[in-house]
């Protein structure tokens, strides 16, 4: 037996396994370099929020001295961390819609023909995603500054990006899970109506949740059991440099579970893949 | 570590081994009890119609999904069981069009090679090597999406190539060409399999891409009809070609034939 029977190649190792991550989160940034109405939407939607609907509200609605408040804040100051969410919200859904557009188009199968595992590569998928998010979410608070929407110290500017990757990969994770769900693209429509908008409406980003306790109760907990609230004050402290345990927790918990399934829903052997033949 | 699962009577492991698979989307059965084996240095054609289960084979020997049962192996490596070994040592070239139209050539073949651990030095060598193979040398800065058809085809080859896999399993590869380009692509395949000795499963219902010292395995709703060398087919169907007898093998039997 000289001549060796079964070829074997060496196998993924971390140097492997981090060139992976590398080229994937590349390819996503080169992606997103050439959809720049993509970029320039994503930067608009929450000005239109800010300069329009907070300008409006604000004689309206006046917001007391809460944490992580030290001082009575102005409606446009409540609604940021909100509008921050909502820009990770929107890619996170965006990246599912890739996601969905992707296996259509094939290049999902390129990527799962991978020799690395594949909750490596959905979870360096998933990454790229957040580190688009991060970027979007980064314009928008330089030109928030101009209007006079800043953390108390500059080092807010820091202290909020370990609380908007996590909140990022929160909802990077739900759109994932989704995108297994969803059969193809012209669901999108579908997700805005049943998930952007209830999870942004039905939470603590345009409004306290002592406020909506007043008008109605239910909504208030339906809103405390929203994780997207939970994403929204752990961004709404860590900008004034302060760390809200319970919204850390629910967020850790919730990428967890969301990311659990979406590992699942791609498995060869149990997915969802499998039942229909896409 | 060396995982010898061949039978003891082969004196070499198959390219590609598929055995008893079966896969089922609810009632609908899509593969009945599956096998065939895909040598080293050999080219296989599998013949089948629409629907005779082609997509979802290849999508169980490329591990997007689990057979219900039975087995795929590449050189040894359980697709299932070991899919690293497995697919590290499997080339794709996927029916639909898979480069990214916005990237340039090169970029698609780079974002391959990090998919396969491949750093981004070696990556540029081997693409250059590759892309000269099938002659696309000159197009290395182009977007994929001036392309022609034909061409993409090919960089799709050269992509496959890239992290030099020992099996390479092409689905339909020149469905919607013109006879030129699809005449580009059968020889650079063939002369794969000459050269460096690599097992190729070339699916097609095009008949007329088959030579006579081919092997030949015919899939028809779901089932193996015939598993053999092309000469060994026309053969024992009593026939002149293999174009005849495929129609014959695929033809609806006397019993459950309409008048």
């Amino acid at each position: 037996m000289s001549e060796a029977l079964v070829e074997t190649r060496r196998p993924f190792r971390w140097p492997q396994l981090l060139i992976c991550l590398y080229g994937i989160v590349w390819r996503e940034s080169l992606r997103f370099l050439h959809q720049r109405e993509r970029f320039v939407s994503a930067l608009v939607r929450p000005l239109v929020w800010l300069f329009i609907f907070a300008a409006g509200f604000r004689q309206t609605l006046g917001v007391s001295i809460i944490p992580p408040y030290d001082t009575y804040v102005l409606y446009e100051v409540y609604i940021a961390p909100g509008l921050i969410a909502m820009i990770q919200l929107f890619n996170g859904m965006q990246s599912s819609l890739s996601m969905v557009y992707d296996r259509e188009m094939g290049s999902m199968r390129m990527l799962l023909v991978s020799p690395a595992p594949r909750w490596f590569l959905l979870t360096s998928k998933l990454i790229a995603g957040v580190a688009v998010s991060i970027l979007q979410v980064y314009a928008f608070l330089v030109v928030a500054y101009f209007w006079e929407i800043e953390p108390p110290t500059w080092w807010g500017y820091l202290t909020v990006f370990p609380a908007l990757a996590l909140s990022g990969l929160m909802l990077g994770a739900l759109g994932m899970l989704l995108s297994s769900l969803i059969k193809q693209l012209e669901n999108f429509a579908g997700v805005m109506n049943f998930v952007i908008f209830p999870m942004f409406f039905a939470s603590s980003a345009l409004y306290p949740l002592w406020r909506v306790q007043q008008g109605s109760p239910w909504l208030a907990t339906v809103c405390r059991f929203n994780p997207f609230t939970y994403a929204v004050e752990l961004i709404r402290f860590a900008f004034y440099g302060q760390v809200n345990w319970l919204a850390l927790g629910v967020v850790v918990g919730c990428t967890a579970a969301f990311l659990g399934g979406a590992v699942i829903a791609y498995d060869p052997a149990r997915g969802m893949l499998m039942r229909r033949g896409g | 570590m060396t995982s010898i699962v061949a039978a003891p009577r082969k004196t070499t492991v198959s390219a590609l081994s598929v055995q008893n698979v079966s896969h089922a989307y609810g009632a609908r059965v899509a593969l009945d009890k599956v096998s065939f084996e895909v040598e080293p240095a050999s080219f296989t054609v599998l013949l089948g119609l629409n629907g005779a289960g082609k997509s979802t084979l290849f999508s169980v020997i490329t591990h997007l999904y689990a057979s219900r049962s039975g087995a795929v192996r590449i050189f040894g490596h359980d697709v299932a069981r070991e899919s690293g070994a497995a697919l590290a040592l499997l080339g794709v070239v996927f029916q639909q069009r898979t480069l990214d139209p916005d990237l340039s050539v090169g970029q698609n073949l780079a974002y391959h090679g990090a998919l396969h651990g491949i750093g981004r030095r070696e990556t540029r060598t081997r693409q250059a090597a590759q892309l000269a193979r099938v002659g696309l040398i000159d197009r290395t800065r182009d977007k994929a999406r001036n392309l022609s058809g034909g061409q993409m085809r090919r960089v799709e080859i050269a992509r496959a190539l890239l992290h030099r896999p020992r099996m390479l399993l092409l689905d339909e590869p020149t469905a919607g060409l013109d006879i030129k380009a699809r005449a580009d692509i059968l020889k650079v395949v063939r002369g794969l399999v000459a050269d460096e000795r690599i097992g190729v499963l070339w699916t097609t219902h095009l008949v007329d891409e088959v030579r006579d010292d081919d092997h030949v395995v015919v899939l028809h709703k779901g089932r193996v009809l015939a598993d053999s060398p092309s000469r060994s087919v026309i053969t024992a169907t009593n026939t002149g070609s293999i174009g005849e007898a495929f129609t014959r093998l695929t033809a609806p039997s006397q019993e459950e034939g309409e008048l």
